[in-house]
């Protein structure tokens, strides 16, 4: 990596960190444009005395300037203090450690059945003749149009109730029968994106297959396989990146309707609780870290894109 | 010859023609007016009351009387599915019109000003998108409480990136092109050159969007409610019923989650046929 493709992404990390400051602001004002006071949800049922309200605004430093509360709660939440659940009373950092791992066993699981079915699949589309071309674009087609809750019910349905391989509830106990409880609610995660990452493949792969450069290389004679990984795929590989930040971020958000569905004690079905009971604290962290996942991951892929074509950090025309 | 005469005799061929050479789009179209008269009419059409209960027996199978079956509580499947039409179809609607309007606004003022204008609003869209639409759906509902209009709200803000960005683009390269310097040069007004020439111009991009945009609005919204933040029961907004139908999947009567679950992916699908064929004719347009 040269200096000036290493100041070009320090600059986007910038942008970035910008970005992530900006979204804290927007998730911590959610607590000021809510209807009705958080010193009552945090009395939590019983009516405040005056001196109740006095001593809960002290402690949760709700008499401060609104920039000072802003820094308190920021402050807090990079020092992994993270508030006070309105529901449970409990701190929030309580309710989603013992839940963090299991979302993302099951985020992980599908990142690897989306890695593996959603750019072979686009591959195969791209390089095996017009008829696989054909039936790849069938399949993605509905493949698009079928989101996780709607795989998640057919998936309950047929192996819940016919066939009966797979468990269709709960997270299991130990690594291995975490891994078979959350093989339903995974594949259900992944088909939408499979279909949607075989498209980009496919795309990105026959651009490069119709390109001189692939053309030269044949003419040289280079093997037909190293052709493919080295001049096709890995130019192809920046367009496949560029769409993975935003996708595994999606990802832990999309994760909720699985757990939903399945019955598992996430990080999403936490999410969706406390959404439902206007847990608003619980929701404002889960939501920050879900924006954090998001600008961390996409820096990722921003630089392993620079890594393989500097070109693409370089001041582009039109952006 | 009357005009029903001429009519008769053109239209058809059109149509035929059109079905010969794209027989999907056909398909789609036909698919989108049933799911638009559904929800315009559904409450007209649907043969019982949506939530009068044991109007047939505990999920029962489909039959002459209930042609989608019954649900887990006896309510007739059509009935319901036919009522939560409207909801399904036209939430969507109005998140894809909110963000379309909002995001296409940002745009124009972003490439036509450009300065600082262009920096803050882009700085304001980066910011949205690294926020997931349900994650500011599910933020919505924990400060406004439960219902489909502040998913609504939140997914109108959630998408304007989609719609801004490319239409951002749209406007820098058409406002380069030679036409609105000989416009300008003309003297003819910027409201005019704005509005008269390059918002049309723009109108098959953002167009397009939209059309995509609605698959991904209807997808959305049904998950919300499938995770029950959204509409509320007894409504039976699709998502709901998909959510609610579930139980019953386990004691083998998939109905009640089956025909609503359909209903959204066959809506989807041919939304994404119009979605391709308007991006295709937008593109061709463009050059």
């Amino acid at each position: 990596m040269n200096a000036s493709v290493a100041r070009q992404l320090l600059g986007k990390l910038g942008g970035l960190l910008l970005t992530l400051f900006l979204s804290s602001i927007v998730i911590f004002s959610a607590v000021l444009l809510t209807p009705g006071d958080p010193v009552v949800a945090l009395a939590g049922g019983v009516r405040p005395t005056p001196e109740m309200i006095e001593a809960i605004k002290a402690q949760h430093h709700l008499d401060q300037p609104i920039w000072v509360q802003y820094l308190y709660w920021i402050g807090g939440v990079l020092t992994g203090d993270l508030g006070t659940s309105f529901v449970y009373k409990t701190p929030v950092e309580e309710l989603i450690a013992p839940r963090f791992g299991i979302t993302l066993l099951l985020v992980l699981y599908t990142i690897g059945l989306i890695a593996v079915f959603g750019i072979g699949s686009g591959i195969l589309a791209a390089t095996r003749g017009r008829r696989t071309d054909r039936a790849v674009l069938v399949a993605t087609s509905f493949g698009v149009a079928l989101p996780t809750f709607v795989v998640a019910i057919l998936l309950i349905w047929v192996f819940g109730r016919v066939l009966g391989w797979f468990p269709v509830y709960g997270a299991g106990d130990g690594f291995l029968d975490n891994l078979y409880h959350l093989t339903l609610p995974a594949i259900s995660l992944s088909v939408l994106y499979i279909a949607y990452l075989s498209r980009i493949t496919r795309g990105a792969v026959v651009g490069q297959l119709h390109s001189e450069h692939v053309d030269t290389a044949r003419v040289r004679g280079i093997p037909r396989g190293r052709i493919f990984r080295r001049h096709v795929f890995l130019n192809a590989s920046p367009q496949i990146l560029a769409i993975s930040g935003a996708t595994v971020a999606g990802l832990f958000a999309a994760s909720a309707i699985a757990e939903q569905a399945f019955g598992i004690g996430g990080l999403g079905s936490l999410l969706t609780e406390a959404a439902a009971r206007k847990d608003l604290p619980v929701v404002q962290v889960i939501s920050l870290l879900l924006v954090i996942l998001f600008v961390v991951l996409n820096a990722a892929a921003d630089v392993a894109i620079a890594l393989i074509d500097p070109d693409s950090v370089k001041p582009r025309r039109n952006a | 010859m009357s005009v029903a005469q001429l009519a008769g005799g053109r239209v058809p061929t059109f149509a035929r023609r059109l079905a010969v050479r794209d027989p999907l789009l056909i398909a789609a179209g036909i698919v989108m007016a049933g799911i638009l008269v559904m929800a315009l009419f559904g409450p007209l059409l649907a043969p019982y009351d949506p939530n009068q209960l044991y109007v047939g027996p505990v999920s029962g199978p489909p039959s002459l009387a209930h042609w989608m079956g019954t649900d887990d509580l006896g309510r007739d499947i059509l009935s319901r599915v036919l009522v939560g039409a409207g909801p399904s179809v036209f939430a969507p609607v109005a998140v894809v019109l909110a963000s379309s309007l909002l995001g296409a606004l940002i745009a124009i003022a972003s490439a036509w000003f450009g300065g600082w204008v262009d920096g803050v609003s882009s700085r304001l869209i980066e910011v949205i998108f690294a926020i997931p639409g349900l994650v500011l759906a599910v933020l919505a509902v924990s400060m406004f409480g439960k219902g489909l209009i502040a998913p609504i709200v939140a997914l109108s803000i959630a998408y304007i990136p989609i719609v801004s960005r490319l239409v951002r683009a749209s406007a820098r390269r058409e406002l380069a092109k030679p036409y609105i310097a000989a416009l300008r040069i003309q003297g003819v007004g910027s409201f005019a050159i704005c509005f008269r020439h390059l918002v049309p111009a723009l109108l098959p991009a953002v167009l397009a969007q939209s059309t995509v945009g609605f698959g991904y609005a209807m997808l959305d919204l049904a998950a919300i409610s499938f995770l029950g933040l959204g509409a509320q029961p007894p409504a039976s907004d699709w998502g709901v019923m998909i959510a609610a139908g579930q139980p019953s999947l386990l004691v083998g009567a998939p109905e009640q989650s089956m025909f609503p679950a359909a209903l959204v992916v066959v809506t989807v699908l041919a939304v994404n046929i119009l979605g391709a064929r308007v991006t295709t004719w937008a593109e061709g347009g463009d050059r």
